[in-house]
């Protein structure tokens, strides 16, 4: 999930005067001392939020109405439901269509296509790649995922191509779409599940659609960059030809944004895929299940076979969809018989017969093992994190009332971000108390806050190194690249096994799955700092350490920003995920919303504070980041 | 071929739909196993459920040459299969009486198959160790006396209380609060993550409170405690906010869809006969969770050996 691209900031570097930066620094001091001593005063006992507010109560009427409705109500009788019905056709074509192929012929067509669209290697990769499937004994759990991405991708393209035109093209429509795709981005995925079984019940429909929101906005966004970014002058030279717009768009505009455009399938693909496996939690079938199975027996080995056959469907798709943006076309006459020849193996009844090989086993083992061995080391490392970061902090924050932290989010957002973003961040603070679930939030917000830090100190360590080492980079970046696209839950598991159940836990898996974007994001902050200014520095006589402190991170400030912003948004989405393995807090009354039915209308309202607090911290860090941009 | 019969079969209805709109149930026109046709199984997250479904799986299978589909699903998600028509039946219920009045009698789409032989108990419990140096350990009036030593790094200077699944059937928040315990229930997300921690409270002399259940096959290996809570009387547990009372023994009963219970056939008649007792069921769950055994080879062996008990379930006539 190369999320840099899909998320465009407009950097506006404006360079700051001393003076400017020292009233800042004055206005920042008088901030913090303000927000103490108001802390010091009126700090609360933490109540705990009331089981039963006003907003949950509403929440669950919601849910009763719909319940009692659904089958008399034309919203549903003539929209929702055939919604669902389409949906479901859909996906039982596609997987229809994959399952009838048997393997054989499935790792035949597969091999072909890429053949044609990359090459041999592409080809091999496939062929390679669908086997193991076979071998892995994951073969039915495959294809039900793969026809699940896949439904979820072509509805992506068919509904974000035509809109990211629009919104290339027609200046409000793009103005109108921005603001919601932002937050749209920063939904973490478990916070939509429960509105989505309430409106198609549970099931692979349900996914799709859930998946399908969660992927759109990357495709609407890649085509949107891709049409705006073709060149006026082909445009101009077009319509001098008396081009009409029809002819522009077909002729020119999309032919140019080609290469575009097959990024955006491939990123939403890549979107789509890790969203499909967290749907096994509303009864979608596939690898999913085998994960969600694997948590609740505890059994590391078991996920980790799943989770190697999803990041091997990772890389397959991602290598022939990028093959694809590449444009060397095979000749027909070479693609045709090739086509043909799959064809024909997919005719043949080849049974599916393949020798098994699992790493559950040896992975158990050394789970085991480490457990065994490890075990005083990994409860102290938790026991001490917890304690001295995690309980203050959680403590601090779960006693400051609401409305002081309303005041403090909007003081220092209009400091560091800006009116505009201040006053959407104070909104999303205030937000979480009329949801009922202020404390909650601060609960969540403060391991959130403590896995980030861990992962920007791993990740700009990392980033650091590799921003040095020419070859350790080239070592971690198949490394990073296997790790992003892995699906946030498959993380909890070594965690789990090694920490158990706690809020440790999360944090462990969050700093996993958010380290490599970090790395990625510093190292190629650090790397863009000009040769010139480095090589100035060095004639200068700085130490190695000089460079780094003085010149190379100061200069790599935005990268190092973005990839805060970045980060903080993954360690959120994968925090609330902890609450499946007691990490508590908001991530546990969405997972209790929908399995206990008492408390679904508290589940839908962690929710939405989910997005409250993820609008909060985006919109502090990436203003943060915008104001005062690379300097 | 078949997924193409039915892909065309969904047209048809969608067609057929279309002049009165959809109903939610709408598409799963599949006869629910009318003629050897598929069951839908829904697999409950622990594995004295998997013992139950296993074994009917294999019965299904193999005696009357049915298909049979599980489907991992969380309790009351299950229940939601019922209406949409993913779920047939649910093997081993632990109460659930508002799922029933929902369900059953609202909106009639499940109906009560008997039930499955099996006692359940909810209660608390401590390894048999802490009990023999605390002996008033096991009166819950004692607790808040020990609160100290269940102390962990989430339960935040009270005591700890290990709860299981969030989706378990529990009242753990509302006895704290309402026994005015000085503890915090803590979710450990599953059945396999408390019997870890309970093997190592029992391995390594850790103190634990938690949240268990039976019929389980962990107490036939180590001994553990309950802790006695107010004694339960009928009603007590009415309001889920205000209970202060142990939890009552559950007689754990099956329920399936209202449209199996009409057209399931044998299938249905199998599981509506199907009882047997705690050590039956513990026995298949310890050949899953500590034999290594895959679900089918468990309930094979469990079926070879106890041909008596499962015969008078295959229905007559099949």
């Amino acid at each position: 999930m190369t999320a840099v691209l899909t998320r465009p900031t407009s950097d506006v570097a404006e360079p700051e005067s001393p003076r400017r930066r020292a009233t800042g620094r004055t206005v920042s001091g008088i901030l913090i001392v303000a927000t103490v001593v108001a802390y010091l005063v009126f700090h609360t006992t933490a109540a705990a939020d009331a089981p039963d507010a006003a907003a949950f109560r509403f929440l669950g009427d919601v849910r009763d109405w719909v319940d009692a409705n659904r089958d008399t109500h034309p919203v549903f009788l003539y929209g929702v439901n055939y919604l669902r019905l389409g949906v479901r056709l859909l996906v039982d074509v596609v997987r229809a269509a994959l399952a009838g192929l048997g393997l054989a012929g499935l790792v035949a067509i597969a091999g072909a296509i890429a053949f044609v669209l990359g090459g041999w290697r592409t080809a091999l990769l496939a062929v390679a790649g669908l086997l193991g499937f076979g071998l892995l004994g994951l073969w039915p759990e495959s294809v039900d995922t793969l026809a699940l991405t896949l439904t979820a991708v072509l509805l992506s393209v068919l509904i974000g191509v035509p809109l990211g035109i629009l919104a290339a093209r027609v200046r409000w429509v793009g103005a109108a779409l921005r603001p919601l795709l932002d937050v749209m981005q920063i939904l973490p995925t478990f916070a939509y599940l429960a509105p989505m079984t309430l409106l198609f019940l549970i099931g692979s429909p349900a996914a799709v659609v859930a998946t399908l929101i969660y992927a759109v906005p990357v495709t609407i966004r890649i085509t949107e960059l891709g049409i705006a970014g073709v060149a006026p002058s082909a445009v101009e030279a077009a319509t001098a030809l008396g081009s009409t717009r029809r002819q522009l768009l077909t002729k020119v505009r999309l032919p140019m944004a080609r290469p575009t455009l097959v990024l955006a399938v491939n990123q939403t693909i890549m979107m789509a895929l890790s969203m499909v496996v967290v749907t096994a939690l509303i009864d979608a079938p596939g690898l999913g299940v085998n994960i969600l199975r694997a948590l609740e027996r505890v059994n590391v080995g078991a996920a980790f076979d799943a989770g190697l056959a999803i990041v091997i469907m990772a890389i397959v798709l991602d290598r022939v969809t990028t093959a694809a943006a590449r444009r060397r076309r095979r000749d027909w006459r070479i693609a045709v018989p090739v086509l043909a020849a799959a064809a024909v193996i997919a005719v043949l009844p080849i049974p599916d017969g393949l020798p098994r090989i699992s790493f559950a086993k040896p992975v158990n083992d050394l789970t085991s093992w480490v457990e065994l061995h490890w075990y005083d080391s990994t409860e102290g490392l938790k026991n001490t994190i917890s304690t001295v970061l995690l309980n203050p902090l959680e403590n601090l924050l779960v006693t400051t009332p609401w409305w002081l932290f309303t005041l403090a989010v909007l003081g220092f957002g209009l400091l560091v971000a800006g009116w505009r973003a201040a006053l959407i961040a104070g909104a999303a603070a205030a937000g979480l108390s009329a949801l009922g679930l202020y404390q909650h939030s601060m609960q969540t917000l403060a391991t959130v806050l403590v896995a980030t830090a861990l992962t920007m100190l791993l990740g700009i360590a990392a980033g650091v190194l590799s921003a040095r080492h020419d070859r350790l980079a080239a070592i971690t970046r198949p490394v990073l690249d296997a790790a992003q696209t892995m699906p946030s839950f498959v993380y909890l598991l070594p965690a789990v096994a090694l920490f158990g159940a706690s809020r440790f836990t999360a944090i462990v898996a969050a700093v996993i799955y958010a380290v490599p974007p970090v790395v990625r994001l510093v190292e190629r902050g650090i790397r863009d700092v000009p040769a010139t200014v480095v090589e100035a520095a060095l004639s200068a006589g700085s130490t190695p350490r000089q460079l780094l402190w003085k010149v190379q991170l100061p200069m790599a400030r935005g990268g190092l920003l973005l990839a805060a912003n970045q980060g903080i948004v993954m360690v959120l989405a994968m925090v609330v995920v902890g609450g499946l393995v007691g990490a508590g807090a908001l991530g546990y009354d969405v997972v209790a919303g929908f399995s206990q039915r008492e408390d679904f209308g508290r589940g839908l309202a962690a929710g939405l504070a989910i997005v409250l607090l993820g609008v909060l911290l985006d919109r502090l860090t990436q203003g943060f980041h915008r104001a005062k941009g690379p300097s | 071929m078949k997924n193409r019969q039915l892909s065309i079969a969904m047209v048809v209805t969608l067609l057929l739909a279309g002049c009165g709109g959809a109903k939610s149930d709408a598409g799963d026109n599949k006869p629910s196993a009318g003629s050897k046709g598929t069951v839908k199984l829904a697999i409950n997250p622990w594995v004295g459920y998997e013992a139950n479904a296993d074994v009917l799986a294999y019965l299904l299978e193999h005696q009357l040459g049915y298909t049979v589909e599980k489907k991992n699903l969380k309790e009351e998600i299950s229940w939601q299969g019922f209406e949409t028509g993913e779920v047939d039946a649910i093997v081993e219920n632990w109460g659930h009486d508002d799922l029933k009045k929902t369900y059953i009698e609202e909106k009639k789409v499940a109906v009560e198959a008997g039930p499955t032989g099996n006692t359940g108990v909810i209660g608390w419990y401590v390894p048999q160790w802490l009990a023999d140096e605390h002996p008033d350990i096991t009166d819950w009036n004692n607790l808040n006396k020990y609160a100290d030593l269940f102390k962990t790094s989430e339960s935040g200077g009270k005591g700890q209380l290990l709860d299981g699944d969030p989706s378990y059937v529990t009242n753990d928040e509302a006895l704290v609060g309402n026994l005015k315990l000085n503890y915090k229930v803590v979710y450990s997300g599953s059945e396999a993550a408390l019997i870890k921690a309970a093997q190592q409270a029992t391995a390594q002399k850790k103190p634990l409170l938690f949240y268990f259940y039976e019929p389980q096959w962990l107490f036939a290996k180590e001994k553990y405690a309950r802790v006695k809570l107010p004694a339960y009387s009928a009603g007590c547990d009415a309001d889920p906010k205000k209970v202060a009372c142990d939890y009552p023994d559950y007689k754990l009963d099956k329920i399936v869809s209202k449209k199996f219970a009409d057209t399931g056939g044998a299938a249905y008649g199998l599981i509506k006969n199907f009882t047997w007792t705690n050590d039956d069921q513990n026995l298949v769950s310890d050949y899953l969770t500590n034999q290594g055994m895959s679900a089918d080879q468990a309930a094979e062996k469990w079926v070879k050996e106890h041909e008596s008990t499962w015969k008078p379930w295959i229905p007559a006539g099949s």
